[in-house]
């Protein structure tokens, strides 16, 4: 039977919103193939109503699996039995980190194919078939499985979310084993939020800065440039800069932090990489600042200015307020 | 304990890239070069030798790949590994990321290594789950995208970053570990480095030696399967201003997000 099986990311008693458009993806390509879409979900303890949820979306039956959170090779142990037990004909992972590893390990499991950073899925013949940008956005590949499975890993906000007006899934329990590697690993501790619980998911005019910055007080000039738009603007963050220790992780855009879609985002010392577009691309405006004319990010800019930051953010901030004031 | 250090050789940046039409694959002919990302994961393994917490016999840096894969392992070596082996095998050509991964794994295998350290993705195929792929066949538990690991005797502390903030992960050894590009800031390699590159052992290897099961590898045995390739839709081009005389420059866009009500 071609049923798809999705994994669904849950935390701090919520589904992650790249599981549910998953999820709602996958019911609606169920659907076409003639199967089910079922959703797992593996933790310490999963809520049952929770899990039941997903019904909400198009699973026609949620697994749960008790296990270590957080980690991706228990979830290779646990899909890897739902998969032996029968029916599946493709895993389904949304967009982010832990789908990736557990995708890949899966992968690796099942000697099947997988396709990555896949963008559309349609349903034809009865196989699927999975696009998948590659060079750099530039072209789009399309991917189908010789494998008993297929593994489809998506791309951040690549599928919506849907509600088909369905109730309740049932939950049932999934018996499996861990695997000696997966009890090798011991999560110490997730979530650990570095740096100011800064709020940038309202704002309309986003400054957003990047290893361009040069050092932790280059975001100076952000900030100056936020505060002369006024109103209703924040600055906001590429992970380099993040990981770097130079702002709060809170303010991060892209695969691992926030996805925003202000009126204006504004990029400075930002190059564009896929990781950091997929957070920001639904913006109404993209200006970027670039001393590198061919960065990627002027692919996907509105208005791109190819100059040094440190020179033209002073003034800019200046004539944005001078005009603010006329 | 000995590290093996998973390099690749990739376009070099300045060179664009492009897709053969005829296979659907990545073109990577052109000029190559070592994987930027995969100089923090040489770094990685030299700062733990020089960390002495536990002591390093060996840095072996492993790839696969066609002849001119060698530079890349030449590279490897200048930025302080000890020796390298190099896949080169027809029957490999073409594998997508899983069997890629299995033949990396088979490759290691003969190694026994500690630890497998790899950079955090590839310049040209914007892939990031190598490590996790070879860690499974391999047996060993993994995590990716590691910015900071400390060592003790049998284990690794790691922190990274995932969807909702830090995580701190404890892994015993042996483990595959991707670090992100900024767990370190790579040394340059010394002339006399360079030059002595070419002179350390360098173990070329076909499928057979390591014992690779060839209906597992190449593209005509890869579970994805290219089918087909498209333009993506097209999006206009966005206007490019040259700062030239900064006071214009800003005035533009200035005048651009007035146009926009945005100010
Ligand atoms: C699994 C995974 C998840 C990831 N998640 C995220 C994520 O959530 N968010 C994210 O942002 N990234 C993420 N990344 C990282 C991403 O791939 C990039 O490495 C990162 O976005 C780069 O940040 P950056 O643009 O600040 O730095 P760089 O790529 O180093 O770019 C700096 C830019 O500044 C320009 N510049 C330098 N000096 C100046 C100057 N004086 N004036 C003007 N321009 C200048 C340079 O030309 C360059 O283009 C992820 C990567 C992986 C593998």
């Amino acid at each position: 039977m071609a049923n798809i099986l999705v994994y669904a990311l849950h935390y701090d008693g919520a589904i992650n919103k790249n599981s549910l458009g998953a999820v709602s993806e996958g019911a609606k390509l169920a659907a076409e193939l003639g199967g089910e879409a079922h959703a797992i979900l593996l933790g310490e303890n999963v809520p049952e109503d929770l899990a039941a949820s997903l019904g909400k979306y198009g699973a026609k039956k949620v697994l749960v699996a008790e296990g270590p959170e957080g980690l991706a090779q228990p979830l290779v142990d646990a899909m890897a039995r739902a998969i032996a037990d029968g029916g599946y004909s493709y895993a389904l992972f949304g967009g982010g980190l832990l789908g990736f590893e557990i995708g890949a390990g899966l992968a690796a499991r099942l000697g099947a194919g997988v396709a990555m950073e896949v963008t559309a899925v349609r349903a034809e013949g009865g196989e699927l078939i999975a696009e998948r940008p590659i060079l750099g956005d530039s072209a789009i590949s399309e991917i189908k499985y010789r494998s008993n499975v297929g593994i489809i890993i998506s791309r951040l906000n690549a599928f919506e979310i849907k509600e088909t007006g369905g109730g309740d899934a049932p939950v049932e329990r999934l018996d499996f084993e861990l695997s000696q590697h997966a009890l090798q690993a011991t999560m110490v501790t997730r979530g650990e939020q570095r740096g100011a619980d800064v709020d940038i998911e309202g704002a309309s005019i986003l400054i957003a800065g990047g290893r361009g910055l040069g050092k932790a007080e280059g975001f100076q000039l952000c900030e100056e440039l936020a505060g002369a738009f006024g109103g209703n603007s924040a600055v906001a963050a590429t992970r380099a800069v993040v990981d770097a220790g130079w702002y709060p992780y809170a303010a991060q855009i892209g695969q691992t932090g926030k996805t925003v879609a202000p009126k204006l985002y504004l990029a400075a010392g930002i190059s564009g990489a896929i990781q950091h577009k997929v957070g920001m691309q639904g913006s109404e405006n993209i200006v970027a600042i670039n001393k590198d004319a061919n960065a990627p990010i002027f692919e996907f800019s509105d208005l791109g200015v190819v100059g040094d930051l440190n020179k033209i953010l002073p003034k800019l901030t200046e004539a944005v307020k001078a005009k603010k004031a006329s | 304990m000995k590290i093996c250090v998973l390099v690749k050789e990739v376009p070099d940046a300045a060179v664009e890239k492009r897709i053969d039409s005829s296979t659907g694959r990545m073109d990577r002919s052109g000029e190559k070069n070592l994987n930027p990302y995969d100089t923090h994961a040489i770094e990685a393994a030299m700062q733990i030798r020089e960390g002495g917490v536990v002591p390093v016999e060996e840095i072996v840096a492993v790839t696969m790949g066609p002849d001119s894969a060698v530079r890349a392992l030449h590279k490897a070596v200048s930025l302080g590994a000890d020796r390298s082996v190099h896949l080169s095998d027809q029957v490999v050509a073409g594998s997508d990321v899983a069997a890629t991964g299995y033949a990396l794994a088979k490759t290691l295998q003969r190694e026994s290594p500690d630890l497998v350290l790899l950079g955090q993705q590839s310049d040209d195929g914007e892939c990031y789950t190598i490590g996790a792929v070879v860690a499974e066949y391999l047996g060993m538990p993994s995590l990716t995208q590691v910015i900071k690991m400390d060592i003790d005797s049998d284990s690794l502390r790691c922190e990274r970053q995932a969807e909702y903030g830090y995580d701190t992960v404890q892994i015993k050894m042996p483990a595959v570990i991707s670090v992100g590009d900024a767990i370190n800031e790579p040394r340059y390699p010394s002339l006399k480095a360079i030059m002595g590159a070419k002179k350390k052992p360098l173990d070329t290897v076909t499928a057979a030696d390591v014992s690779i099961d060839a209906s597992k590898v190449g593209g005509e045995n890869s579970g994805a399967q290219w089918v087909a390739a498209k333009a993506p839709p097209a999006k206009a081009a966005g206007e490019i201003i040259e700062d030239e005389d900064t006071g214009e420059t800003v005035e533009k866009i200035v005048a651009w997000l007035d146009e926009r009500k945005l100010i």
